[in-house]
């Protein structure tokens, strides 16, 4: 059977030998190359620009705000974000005029000769203070968002609880991430080409192309079939090529129309760095009534996360987060609150996770504080707790299937050998720690310490609540004359892998060779608006709908096996029709009041456990991952090579959130603006990987398959903190425990 | 254009000076070993310079020998892999191979050039604490003034100003020998293991005499100050002493001897506790 095993990824060979072509490699006659001048100020207001007088400004065209044709707004959830500063700059590095030249030298080189005229207003930047109500800067109190999700008792639960229980014990806790970079290998970049009757054409490196279409119909004021949006082949994505393309889009089509020709418009690293979404700071606080036994008697949390200056998905991540605020544990009675906050900063928005990394750090190292206040081993504590089938989880849903709790925690302890490699740490600790004759590159001469910890997380797959029926993704499948079948779908292929997967099931369900079946690249001309390329739902949700199609196609071809080109003979020849187009069917048991945040919040959950050993230099504080054991849920691997990948590099990423990846801002602008400074793991950071694969499969899904892409950066961070404080008894809240703030903290 | 700067490509030694003494174009260009600095320079577009001078062909420039005195001398071309793979630096500055396999990754390690970080004069360049800590003299050679050959200490006057004089090329290097018995030591706290600038860069040599004491100390560091140092406290506290004796007053010089600023790697308090804390360790572990 082709799902299960591991094919080569159809985009491969192109990916390795060169021939893949990203937007920066594409050219056409009488191109342009645009620029975007950008504000410096974090809040200003905005009085006009001025062209240098002495520059030779011939060849250059200039667009602003004015040549918008419809509403000078990005469209997404909140029309408040400008395509172009019109009067209001409310982050620095906000675009507001744009240029196009015959070469990208020469766009660059103008876009120093434009003076913007502004007029500093008081920033805001601050999350507290900006919670508090500073300035206020956004609306009447700088709220963008705000949501509850309540349990039982709800409001006062913890104090009632507490005075309930007079042997309850309160663990309280503030828990803060900064923001991280998607750092995706390829800078953002669209090319847009007037089209037809007064239309764009957009050619991208992007994760949605439908969204593009429904920013640019508004933009413009065109009817959506005037825009057609064309993925490109595309370099990683994590969420940050979610929304920015139909900004970048925006600025390249209003070249395009102004000058009548295709106009180029890619950022260099820096550009993107500064200016592109990033995911959102947040500060957690937890407040719990835990009785002796461990039991969690009532659970508050809060959060404030940082929205950046505009709305952009940001109410969409908060929900996510407050979705997963107490994490996978049974607790009866809880109050979950937050709030996206404006700031003077550029929006924030989706990165893998899409919140949940944020409250997942939050609450498993509440869990270890309550271990430790309560003197109890944080495996066991976990697993008293642990959701399994029968229990409810926040939002009152009753687990029914599908829940791995106990096969991660027990495949990923088995696999470390937890108890053992605990113990061995602490017995090298009492020693010294590692000889330094044991060496590590790069770690010195001192003995270094040992810890071992670990994390336990779930996360939601697909769309929040009724989202996916909202949505109703669509797939077209055609089988053609010649045999071949082709899938057309709006999913992209960001490096993940759709064009492989998707295929997979196609060939499986029919019964036929790999070989036969295409993807044609979404191109919203031609494919239908399967939904976007986010939320760990690609697989899971479109893929049922290419297993429909595929079911549907050889039902009406009775296709029963055997030889596959006489069968299509046969059908052609009958006068069959080789199209079929299906849209997803919302499993039938979902149930989601979108106004109390009660029901069916996901149709699955996929469920990990994550444990990590590192070393750390007493001199230094520097942390070395020197172990990294996990056991993930994936329903079923459909390509087991490729989503062991997903879930290394998504590992990867949570491990560099968690020590390494620091983004550092004065008045709101980005200081660390390139790779250099901007720092991720790089392949000798990365410890050996022992990615275990757990299946527990979800009936609605392809083959038993659930959505998993974004679980792997959910529990790193906690698991690599725990293992920070057994080996060093330094406990931190706060992410990164990069070697200053170890220091700091050893210091207090 | 970028592409547009014009570049000279000399095949030898004489030919390159010529050029830097008699510019065709009027202007000196600006010479080129690896480039891996410079076209970060370039690519940022602060400083564009009328001409480039590629040195890549001057094989004279390349290589490592022993003299007869015991110095190690190394072409100011050689990259950090030629240096790795040497035999001659593994024996007599292992320090300084050290150091190489610590530079960026294998891409720059085959392209960086030890003339180009010594010239490149960056307070963080991580194979100068090595050359300062094991003693090195410098030869420079122009087309009207002929070799000359200068003491590594001392060459750079302050934050980025290195002792070159126009019209000048570093030729190589002379490495001096280690005193027997000596040991040699290098630490590097970079923002990760590869395509790391340094925070704090350290490198040391040690020799004890028969009775257990310090006769030799020499200690130098980057990034804490604005050009790489020797650190004069920290040598004076520990010269003469038992080395368990003397590390806590080694490193506590070392805290005084640094002078270092809060940038986006690190912070001034952070490379001042742990260049005292790593030297106190090695001097411990001497
Ligand atoms: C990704 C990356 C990672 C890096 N990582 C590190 C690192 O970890 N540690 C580190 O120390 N550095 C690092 N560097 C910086 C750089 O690689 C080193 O400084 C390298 O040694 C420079 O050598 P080069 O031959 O490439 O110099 P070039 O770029 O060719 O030249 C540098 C400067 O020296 C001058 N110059 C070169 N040769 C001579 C000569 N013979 N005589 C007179 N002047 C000369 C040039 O005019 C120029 O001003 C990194 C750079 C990059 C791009």
């Amino acid at each position: 059977m082709i799902v299960g095993s591991s094919p080569p990824r159809l985009d491969g060979a192109d990916k390795v030998t060169g021939d893949a072509m990203y937007v920066d490699d594409l050219q056409f006659d009488g191109m342009l190359y645009g620029a975007t001048v950008r504000s410096r100020q974090a809040h200003a207001r905005y009085l006009g620009y001025e062209l240098d007088p002495d520059y030779d400004w011939t060849d250059i065209t200039v667009v602003t705000h004015e040549a918008i044709p419809g509403g000078n707004y990005v469209a997404l959830m909140v029309d408040d974000q400008p395509a172009l500063v019109s009067d209001l700059i409310r982050h620095p590095s906000e675009p507001v005029v744009l240029l196009a030249a015959p070469t990208r030298e020469q766009a660059e080189e103008a876009r120093a000769h434009v003076k913007l005229l502004v007029e500093p207003l008081p920033i805001v930047v601050d999350l507290e203070a900006a919670r508090a109500g500073a300035g206020p800067i956004w609306g009447d109190d700088n709220i963008i968002s705000h949501l509850e999700i309540q349990k039982g008792d709800g409001p006062g639960c913890v104090d009632k609880a507490l005075a309930e229980h007079p042997d309850a014990i309160l663990v309280e806790g503030r828990y803060y991430t900064g923001a991280q970079e998607q750092m995706y290998i390829e800078p953002q970049g669209i090319i847009a080409m007037p089209w037809g009757k007064g239309g764009i054409e957009i050619l991208g490196s992007l994760q949605c192309p439908y969204y593009v279409v429904k920013a640019l119909a508004q933009l413009l004021d065109v009817p959506a079939a005037e825009i057609k949006v064309v993925q490109a082949v595309t370099g990683g994505g994590f969420g940050g090529k979610e929304d920015y393309p139909s900004i970048i889009s925006a600025h390249a089509s209003l070249l395009a129309l102004a000058t009548g020709k295709p106009v180029k418009l890619v950022y260099d690293r820096a550009e993107d760095l500064s200016s592109t979404t990033r995911r959102h700071p947040a500060i957690t606080w937890h407040r719990t009534a835990v009785a002796p036994d461990g039991t969690l008697l009532a659970m508050e949390v809060d959060c404030a996360f940082d929205g950046g200056a505009y709305t952009t998905l940001s109410p969409v991540v908060l929900s996510r987060a407050l979705i997963h605020g107490v994490g996978p544990y049974n607790c009866e009675h809880a109050m979950v609150t937050g709030d996206i906050v404006a700031t003077n900063t550029p929006p924030n928005g989706a990165f893998r996770g899409f919140g949940a990394p944020q409250v997942c750090f939050a609450s498993e190292r509440h869990i270890d504080k309550i271990a430790a206040t309560l003197g109890r081993d944080p495996v066991a504590l976990r697993r008293q707790l642990a959701l399994r089938i029968g229990d409810t989880t926040l939002t009152g849903q009753t687990l029914e299937t599908s829940v791995a709790s106990d096969e991660v925690l027990d495949v990923a302890l088995e696999a470390s050998d937890w108890d053992r490699r605990r113990a061995e740490a602490e017995a090298i600790n009492a020693r010294g720690g590692v000889p330094p004759a044991d060496p590590i590159p790069g770690m010195g001469t001192t003995g270094r310490l040992r810890g071992v910890g670990m994390s336990f997380f779930f996360h939601g797959a697909g769309f929040t609540g009724n989202g996916e029926a909202r949505i109703k993704g669509r797939v077209r499948m055609e089988v053609r004359p010649d045999g071949q079948i082709v899938i057309y779908s709006a999913s992209t292929d960001i490096g993940q892998g759709t064009r492989t997967v998707f295929p997979q099931l196609a060939a499986t369900t029919l019964g036929v060779g790999i070989e036969r079946i295409e993807m044609h690249t979404p191109d919203t001309s031609v494919v239908p608006d399967s939904g976007p390329t986010v939320a760990s739902r690609t697989l899971m949700v479109v893929g049922k709908v290419v297993e429909d199609c595929s079911n549907a196609l050889k039902a009406r071809m009775g296709f029963e096996g055997g030889d596959w080109d006489a069968a299509v003979d046969a059908f052609f020849a009958g006068g069959g029709d080789g199209s079929v187009e299906l849209e997803y069917q919302t499993p039938p048991h979902v149930e989601w009041d979108n106004e109390t945040y009660q029901g069916e919040a996901y149709p699955c959950y996929a469920w990990a456990c994550d444990v990590v050993e590192v070393e750390v230099c007493p001199d230094t504080y520097e942390t070395r991952i020197t172990g990294f054991w996990s056991a993930q849920d994936v329903g079923k691997a459909i390509h087991p090579v490729l989503v062991s990948g997903q879930l290394e590099g998504g590992s990867l990423q949570a491990l560099g959130f968690a020590v390494l990846e620091e983004m550092k801002f004065a008045d709101g602008q980005l200081t660390n603006n390139r790779m250099t400074n901007c720092i991720i793991p790089t392949a000798l950071d990365a410890p050996e990987m022992d990615m275990r694969l757990v299946e527990a499969p979800f009936a609605g899904g392809p083959f038993g398959a659930k959505g998993i892409g974004e679980l792997p950066m959910d529990g790193g961070a906690p698991a690599v903190l725990a293992a920070i404080e057994h080996a060093t008894g330094l406990s931190l809240d706060s992410l990164p425990a990069s070697p200053e703030a170890l220091m700091r903290a050893a210091a207090e | 254009m970028l592409a547009d700067i014009p570049v000279h490509r000399p095949s030898s030694l004489e030919e390159a000076l010529a050029l830097l003494a008699d510019p065709p174009d009027g202007e000196r260009p600006t010479p080129m070993a690896g480039g891996t600095d410079i076209m970060v320079v370039l690519n940022s577009r602060h400083v564009v310079p009328s001409s480039v001078l590629d040195l890549w062909k001057l094989d004279e420039l390349r290589g490592l020998s022993v003299q007869d005195d015991g110095t190690l001398w190394i072409g100011a071309l050689s990259t950090y892999r030629s240096i790795i793979a040497s035999p001659l630096a593994n024996a007599h500055c292992p320090a300084l191979v050290e150091a190489a396999r610590t530079v960026g990754a294998v891409q720059i390690q085959s392209r960086g050039t030890l003339g180009g970080n010594v010239a490149n004069a960056s307070p963080a360049g991580d194979s100068l604490p090595v050359l300062l800590a094991q003693g090195c003299d410098v030869v420079l050679q122009s087309r009207d003034g002929g070799r000359r050959t200068r003491s590594f200490d001392g060459f750079y006057a302050g934050y980025r100003q290195a002792d070159i004089q126009p019209g000048e090329l570093i030729i190589g290097f002379r490495i001096h020998a280690l005193p027997p018995g000596a040991t040699s030591w290098y630490r590097k706290v970079g923002t990760r293991l590869a395509q790391a600038i340094s925070k704090v860069v350290l490198a040391g040599v040690a020799a004890c005499g028969d009775d257990g004491t310090l006769t030799t100390l020499r200690i130098a560091a980057g990034s804490v100050a604005p050009t790489p140092i020797r650190l004069a406290a920290a040598e004076a506290a520990g010269l003469g002493g038992r080395p368990t004796d003397v590390a806590a007053a080694v490193g506590a010089g070392a805290r005084a001897d640094v002078t270092p600023i809060d940038d986006v790697r690190s912070n001034a308090l952070y490379r001042r506790e742990v260049s005292g804390r790593l030297v106190e360790s090695w001097v411990r572990s001497l």
